[in-house]
Parts: C-alpha cells; sequence; structure tokens
C-alpha cells in the first residue's frame, strides 16, 4: 500500500476508535448534534489548519497563524463598531483578509529573497501581529451589527429540518440541529484546500518544493515566488479563520488563541502530514482537526477528566504518528538503497 | 557621590570600548551583538534618566543595569544549552515546557510533601535531565527532525506539569529555595548561576574535545561519523544538557515569583532563547557555535525590552518592536546581505 494511505488510514482509525469510545461510554454521544457542533467549534483552528498543512507540505512552518486570527478579530471589531468607524462587516473583512494575504506574502519574501529559516521569521511575524492586535484596540469589544445578529445566524443550514422533510428520517433526528456558518466554512476550506492541492499547478509545485527544493528549482519552479504565494495563502487562511470566529463569538479579543499555531501544527501532523514536507494533504488534516475536537469533546462529556490530559494525550498522538512516519521513511530508505 | 557615579560610568564606557576593540581585532562574532548591547546603552545613556543610577542597600546592588542582568539570566541560561542543541544542526522547542515541569516539581515536593530544598531542586534537575534523554533519544536515536522531536514534548510537556501540580497555581516560601530566583551575593544570584554555568560550559567545550567534535557533527554529521566521532552519542548529550539548562531555568523563574504556575511558567521562553543564540551569531544550520555570543544575545534582548519598558512603551506593544529587531538581525545574518557586503568591501 502507498505510504501516503497508510498513515491516512490509521488516523481514519483512531478518529473512528475515538468516536467508537465515545458512543460507547456516553450515551448522547452518537448524535448529529455532537458531530455539527464538532465541525463548529474547530472551524478556525480547522481553516487555518488547512493553509498550516499547505506551508508544512512545501517544508516551512507558519507560526503567526494565532497571533494573525487574534488580531483579524480585533480590527473587523474595531470597524464594525458604530463609535469608532462604522464600516460594513463585509467591507472590514474584505480588509482584513486582504491584509491576511499582504502579511504572509512579507513573510514569504523574507523566507525566499533572504533565505531565511521560517521558524524565525514566522516566529517574528507572531509577535509582530499580536503586537499590532493590542496597539489596535487591547479590550475585549463586543461586535453589535445586524449582519452578525441576523444574517449570520440565518446562513446556518437547517440539518434536522432537511433531514426530516427529505429523508424521513424523524425518528432519528432531533429538532432544531443546523449547520452553522462556521462550520459551512470550515468544509468550504477544506474542499477547496484538497481540490487546491490535487488539481492544480500550484499544488504540484508546492509538493515538488517541499520533496526537494533544489531539484524543483532545477526543473523551472519558481520557487520563490511559489514561497510568497504559499506564506499568503497561509495568511489568507489565518485572516479567514479570523471572521470565522467572529461569527462565532460576535467579538473581537487580542489576546485571544495563544498557542493556537500548535494545535494546528498538530492537527496537520497527526492528519499524515510529514512536516519535514513533501507528503501530506488537505483532507488528513481535517481527521486531525475532528481528532483534537474529539478529545476536547470526550473530556467535556466526561466532566471529571482534567483539561491536561487533552494536551498529554495530544503529545501522545504526536509521538504515535511521527513514529510511524519514521519507520515508514526509513523503510523507504533502506529499499532505496538496496 | 555624582561625581562617583560620572566616575564610574566613564570606566564602565573605556572598558566596553576596550572590550569591543579586543573582541574585533580577534575577529570574534560576539562583537556583533556586543555592538548592537553597546549602541542599545548609549541610546539610553543620551535619553533615559537615572538608567546608569546604581544604589547600594543592604549589600545589595540595585538598579536598572542590574535588573537586565538579573532577568536576563534565565533566558541566558536557556540559551547555553540552546547553542550547543542548534550547534548540532538541532532545535529544541520544548525548554519552555521543561521550565514548568522542573518548577511544578520542585514546588509540589516542598509544599505538599515537606521534601528537604536539596532534594526537590535535585528532583526537579532530574526531570529535565529526564526530558533532555527524551528529547535526545527521538532525535539522535530514531532520527527524527529535531522540530518534530521536540513538538511532542513541548505539547505535552505542559499538561504534564499540570498533572504534576494537579492543576493549581503552588505558592511556596521556602528561604532556601526562594533564594535561587531571588537571592544576591552582590549582585543578583541568577546572574551568578548563570556566569557559574556559562563557565563550566565554555570550559567543557572549548579546553576538552568535546566543542570540535560537537562543531563537526553540526557541520557534516556524515562525514564526522567517518572520522570516527559517535555523532548519535554527541548529539544525544546535547538534548540532555539543554533539558538540564531548562530545569534550572525553570527552577530560577519558579524561585522568582515563589510559584508554580504551570501555564505560564516558561511561557514562549524557547523563542527567546532561540533568538538569543541566533542574535549571537550561530547559525541554525550547525557547526560553528559561540557561547558567549548567545549569553550576550539574550542580555541584548532584555535589555531592548527593560529599555523600552523605561521608554514607557506599553507591554503589550512591546512584541512589535522586538519582532523588528530579529527580523533585522536575521536579515543582517543572511547569506545574500553579507555577500552584498562582502562585494562592497571588495571594491572599496
Amino acid at each position: 500500500m502507498n505510504r501516503r494511505y497508510l498513515t491516512l488510514t490509521v488516523t481514519a482509525f483512531v478518529l473512528l476508535l475515538l468516536y467508537g469510545f465515545g458512543a460507547a461510554v456516553f450515551p448522547n454521544f452518537l448524535s448529529l448534534r455532537v458531530i455539527v457542533n464538532l465541525f463548529g467549534d474547530n472551524s478556525f483552528t480547522g481553516i487555518s489548519a488547512v493553509g498550516m498543512t499547505i506551508v508544512i507540505i512545501s517544508g516551512g512552518i507558519d507560526l503567526s497563524v494565532a497571533s494573525v486570527i487574534a488580531c483579524t478579530t480585533i480590527f473587523i471589531a474595531q470597524m464594525v463598531n458604530p463609535e469608532l468607524h462604522g464600516w460594513h462587516p463585509l467591507q472590514a473583512m474584505a480588509a482584513a483578509v486582504a491584509m491576511g494575504a499582504v502579511f504572509g506574502a512579507a513573510q514569504g519574501f523574507f523566507i525566499s529573497f533572504f533565505n531565511l529559516h521560517p521558524y524565525l521569521v514566522t516566529l517574528s511575524g507572531m509577535f509582530f501581529a499580536r503586537g499590532v492586535g493590542y496597539i489596535i484596540n487591547d479590550t475585549n469589544l463586543a461586535i453589535k451589527h445586524p449582519f452578525y445578529s441576523e444574517t449570520v445566524r440565518g446562513l446556518s443550514i437547517p440539518l434536522s429540518a432537511i433531514l426530516r422533510d427529505y429523508l424521513g428520517l424523524e425518528n432519528y433526528v432531533r429538532k432544531g440541529v443546523s449547520l452553522p456558518l462556521t462550520a459551512q466554512c470550515f468544509i468550504l476550506f477544506v474542499v477547496a484546500g484538497t481540490l487546491l492541492l490535487a488539481f492544480t499547478r500550484f499544488g504540484r509545485y508546492v509538493y515538488a518544493i517541499g520533496s526537494n527544493e533544489a531539484s524543483a528549482r532545477l526543473m523551472g519552479v519558481p520557487v520563490d515566488r511559489m514561497k510568497i504565494q504559499i506564506y499568503a495563502l497561509s495568511g489568507f487562511c489565518a485572516a479567514a479563520a479570523g471572521c470565522v470566529v467572529t461569527f462565532y463569538m460576535q467579538a473581537g479579543n487580542s489576546s485571544l488563541f495563544v498557542g493556537l499555531e500548535m494545535d494546528a501544527i498538530a492537527a496537520t501532523v497527526i492528519g499524515g502530514t510529514l512536516l519535514t514536507g513533501g507528503v501530506g494533504g488537505v483532507p488528513g488534516t481535517l481527521m486531525g482537526v475532528l481528532i483534537l475536537g474529539l478529545i476536547q469533546t470526550l473530556i467535556t462529556f466526561h466532566g471529571n477528566l482534567n483539561n491536561w490530559w487533552a494536551k498529554i494525550f495530544i503529545g501522545a498522538l504526536l509521538f504515535l504518528f511521527i513514529s510511524i512516519q519514521q519507520l515508514l521513511n526509513r523503510g523507504l530508505t533502506r529499499r532505496a538503497s538496496t | 557621590m555624582t561625581m562617583l557615579r560620572y566616575a564610574g560610568i566613564l570606566i564602565f564606557w573605556i572598558l566596553l570600548a576596550a572590550l569591543l576593540y579586543w573582541v574585533r581585532k580577534q575577529k570574534n562574532v560576539v562583537f556583533w551583538p556586543l555592538l548592537a548591547l553597546a549602541g542599545l546603552l548609549a541610546f539610553n545613556l543620551a535619553s533615559t534618566e537615572q538608567f546608569y543610577r546604581l544604589d547600594w542597600r543592604e549589600g545589595h546592588l540595585y538598579g536598572v543595569p542590574v535588573d537586565i542582568i538579573n532577568h536576563a539570566s534565565k533566558v541566558g541560561i536557556l540559551a547555553i544549552g540552546m547553542t550547543l542543541v542548534i550547534a548540532v544542526e538541532g532545535i529544541d522547542l520544548s525548554v519552555g515546557a521543561v521550565m514548568a515541569i522542573a518548577g511544578a516539581m520542585m514546588a509540589t515536593l516542598t509544599r505538599q510533601h515537606d521534601v528537604a530544598p536539596a532534594y526537590c531542586v535535585l528532583a526537579a534537575l532530574g526531570l529535565g535531565l529526564a526530558a533532555g534523554v527524551w528529547n535526545g533519544f527521538l532525535v539522535a536515536v530514531m532520527g527524527i527532525p529535531p522540530m518534530v522531536g521536540t513538538l511532542i514534548l513541548m505539547v505535552a510537556g505542559r499538561g504534564v506539569a499540570q498533572l504534576i501540580t494537579d492543576g493549581q497555581i503552588i505558592i511556596f516560601n521556602n528561604p532556601v529555595l526562594t533564594y535561587i530566583g531571588n537571592g544576591f551575593l552582590v549582585i543578583p544570584f541568577p546572574f551568578i548561576l548563570m556566569l557559574a554555568l556559562f563557565a563550566l560550559t565554555w570550559l567543557f567545550t572549548r579546553k576538552t574535545a568535546v566543542g570540535f567534535m560537537i562543531e563537526a557533527v553540526g557541520d557534516n554529521e556524515v562525514a564526522s561519523s567517518r572520522a570516527g566521532i559517535s555523532a548519535r552519542s554527541i548529539k544525544f548529550l546535547a538534548y540532555v544538557f539543554c533539558g538540564l539548562c531548562a530545569a534550572i531555568a525553570g527552577l530560577v523563574q519558579t524561585s522568582n515569583i515563589r510559584s508554580a504556575d504551570a501555564n505560564n511558567i516558561g511561557l514562549y521562553l524557547e523563542l527567546d532563547a532561540i533568538m538569543s543564540v541566533v542574535i549571537g551569531g550561530t547559525s541554525m544550520m550547525g557547526g560553528r557555535f559561540y557561547l558567549a555570543s548567545s549569553v550576550i544575545g539574550a542580555i541584548l534582548i532584555q535589555a531592548l525590552t527593560t529599555t523600552m519598558y523605561a521608554k514607557s512603551v506599553s507591554p503589550v506593544v512591546a512584541p512589535v518592536f522586538k519582532a523588528l529587531v530579529i527580523l533585522l538581525v536575521c536579515v543582517l545574518q543572511s547569506e545574500r546581505v553579507k555577500r552584498r557586503l562582502a562585494a562592497r568591501h571588495q571594491t572599496a
């Protein structure tokens, strides 16, 4: 079996195992609401993880995503606030997403033009975006706008009604479950990311750079330009995740999500993407995000389990997946050398 | 008294200038971070009142410079360990989490189990060593890329620390343990600890063949293996040593605030430590390493932070400047800029 599908299979297996465990232990776990919440509550981690996956496949890393998300939320809240600027939310979001992309492109420029380590550049990007967020506003700013209270809510898909009316599943589905806009955005980004990597030249270049940058360059891949685009895409995803956060919280706060970049990286690794680049994909990352979310949900359901077990368990999962990948890698190099 | 202070400042600057001249003549890498530090100090001489004021109270030295070296100590200690890890082409992302583990262990033992201070410290250091062994095993034995391998402990470590403290912030007031982070022997004890660690590490690496081997492994692992150096054990030892340094730094910070806060001790300090090493001129590609330069880098970062506070820059805005400084230093050290500078040198 292709090694790419092997790790993906293990990821899917862990996901099913966790879900099966939850369903077996907690009576209400096997419900549509839990699944919908799983997508909704983890949408921003997921969207930034899509960008992170593309960056990591190209052999880089982006530590700035959490700060960019926080900075975006406070920017939107500040701009929408009628007493301060009074922009329309869509206007603010468009500006925020554009700024996120430009910010990412700047990071990509420093990485490619000066040949700097992405870790250092995105690290300073992380400090920078966090500081800018605080400069914009260092309080928790609520967003009160009809767009948020009506349009966003109105855009959620009434899943229970659809399942009942069109599929006749009235006995199985509870009333009032709907797929919020946050979850829709998450799914949209996952689909778009998957297609982008699988079917476009951009995607093929990303894999080429991640596998071997030098030979990609020799084959005529515009490596420097690609890197700028890749980090711009990650900045774009992070800013989009920030927009989704405002749907979710109806507020902006510049001190939020410290450490979320690590969740995004962990989800990517658990999803079978190699941190050394060249191997991986967005579907795996989706499963990685859902696994992290499931761990959190399980702990919430249990009620008595402390939150730190989540960190330890995620660490153990990381160890499991990294070891599997390492063993596979070793097997391949050994086969190649004999 | 004022005369004395002016004389002191004058002597300090003469010494600093002499040091700068000497390291420049030696073509020592430490020149660049030292020059940046001198620039920052000169800026403060010109613009910040009371920056150089030193007071003598109850046998302690007080003042802004003392504050800087005091607070720079924990990052300096981390940077010493990190230098060796980066020299073998590695990186250790877990030092912040290891700091939290060590602090949690010390506080829990003294507060909840009434263990003697010496054993608390030993247990904490032992955990640091164990963390280093774990990282070393993953990177050196299993061959996992360092940024990936140490990520595991970075994520799980804080969970372990919280497990040890049971999620509580544990306050303690044992006089011996609080001395580690707050004591003074004329100058702050953490700084003395850092100097001692630096001296020992310097002797161990520069007066034995170990330093040479580290540089060989970092420069070319295959070649050094062929030459008979056990690259694997050298790398392993570097991570173990880094874990120990992280534990010491954790003890300093925990002791300084007299409580173990598993969520916040050492938070993002791995970044400061890596930054210190890179500012100090050790390349992330491994090879040559510069211990003293890393320590100066740590002091430079702290001096920058303190200067910003002295200029009443809000602590929440300070990261922006910090980010710009890291980026600037990285750009200045990049190959492209170096080549450009070298080219200009030749034509001139």
